[in-house]
């Protein structure tokens, strides 16, 4: 992978500490609001090699997907959309992964839904704490991209009177991580 | 391997429970066909009677809990589906967090005495089954001009049509074995 590092980061593997990480999708409803959605269990880690080169890769489990409605949730986890009985896991590989100086993070990585593999641009930010008060490093990494969801076979398509869509194709997905690499001393 | 079948008419000389009989000619030898019997017993919806939705709710339930496939075949009233139906789906589709019909293999099929053969009542037969979270067969079988389909045998006068049912009867049947092996394999 290529990696350039704008940030010494101890090396080391970090993982996600899944109280202050979150993974979640926001798409633009009737046309108008947009919905948030999220999943409960997120899975992600961050390899630090000596050299500084990072590796990083996530996913989650599609039938944790939450959101203010029972309902709307079971939906959510049936064929209709992310068809959990079949495709259980949502994964996202990074293959290059460059961060500034002032922390700006862009990624190219491959985001697999539904057995659909494809390649992403993801941007944001990363951030680190050599220690915390456990003496353990952190590094944060906020991430997002914007998929069309039809081209990963998740294309229910109901429309208004007049043809606006009940729910856009255009998703934007977000990964706010703390990763957490145990104080080792 | 199970199969239930639905029909969605009420009456004993109904169009449906014939073609329903004709797809289950159609099935391989292996698997067991069942045709519901208590649509018609099954109280409308209401939330306030969830708690003890009595037997003919738990009949219901239980016949979809207990087939791999479900085979719809539905008339068409008024450019939809019969009420009766739509509220047994209603009851299938609770409690919302785990409804007895997610992820349940579903085909639907439908006929009518008219030139139209219940076409739109299985598009929206399948968007209500969607929607209840079914696994549902993107295709359909209108049957138009019911009262002349059926030969003596009860069998599908037109071999094209018999044929296009046999396809959808076998889509459904090799749907609910990926699913049966993925539960084994979990």
């Amino acid at each position: 992978m290529a990696t350039a590092t704008g940030i010494e980061i101890a090396p080391g593997t970090y993982t996600a500490d899944p109280v202050h990480s979150n993974v979640t999708f926001t798409v633009r409803h009737f046309g108008a609001g947009k919905f948030r959605g999220g999943f409960e269990q997120a899975e992600a880690t961050l390899q630090v090699s000596e050299s500084g080169e990072l590796a990083l890769e996530g996913k989650v489990q599609a039938a944790s997907v939450q959101v203010k409605e029972a309902q709307l949730a079971g939906h959510l986890k049936s064929p209709d959309f992310f068809d959990v009985e079949r495709y259980p896991e949502i994964s996202f590989r990074a293959v290059d992964l460059q961060v500034g100086e002032d922390g700006k993070l862009e990624v190219d990585g491959d985001l697999t839904l539904k057995a659909t593999t494809k390649r992403v641009h993801a941007s944001g930010e990363l951030t680190y704490l050599a220690a915390d008060p456990y003496g353990n490093a952190r590094v944060g990494i906020e991430l997002s991209t914007d998929i069309d969801r039809t081209e990963y076979g998740v294309d229910f398509a109901a429309e208004l009177p007049g043809g606006v869509p009940v729910v856009g194709k255009e998703v934007t997905l977000t990964a706010e991580l703390e990763l957490v690499k145990p104080n080792q001393a | 391997m199970r199969i239930l079948g639905i029909a969605g008419s009420l009456r004993a000389d109904s169009h449906n429970k014939r073609l329903l009989a004709a797809a289950a000619r159609l099935l391989p030898e292996d698997v067991e066909y069942v045709e519901f019997a208590g649509l018609k017993e099954i109280p409308p919806f209401d939330e306030d009677d969830e708690q003890q939705p009595g037997k003919a709710v738990e009949r219901w339930r239980e016949a979809i809990a207990g087939a791999d496939g479900l085979l719809f075949a539905t008339p068409e009233y008024n450019a939809s589906i019969p009420g009766q139906l739509k509220n047994a789906i209603d009851w299938a589709s609770r409690p919302p967090d785990d409804p007895v019909i997610r992820n349940r293999n579903a085909a639907v099929i439908g006929a009518s005495s008219s030139m139209f053969g219940a076409a739109w009542a299985q598009a929206e037969l399948r968007k209500v089954l969607a929607t209840a979270g079914a696994r549902v067969l993107d295709k359909d079988l209108p049957l138009p001009y019911a009262l002349e389909a059926f030969d003596e045998d009860g069998r599908l006068s037109d071999r094209d049509v018999e044929a296009r049912l046999a396809e959808i009867v076998g889509e459904l049947v090799e749907q609910a074995r990926i699913s049966r092996e993925l539960a084994l394999s979990r």
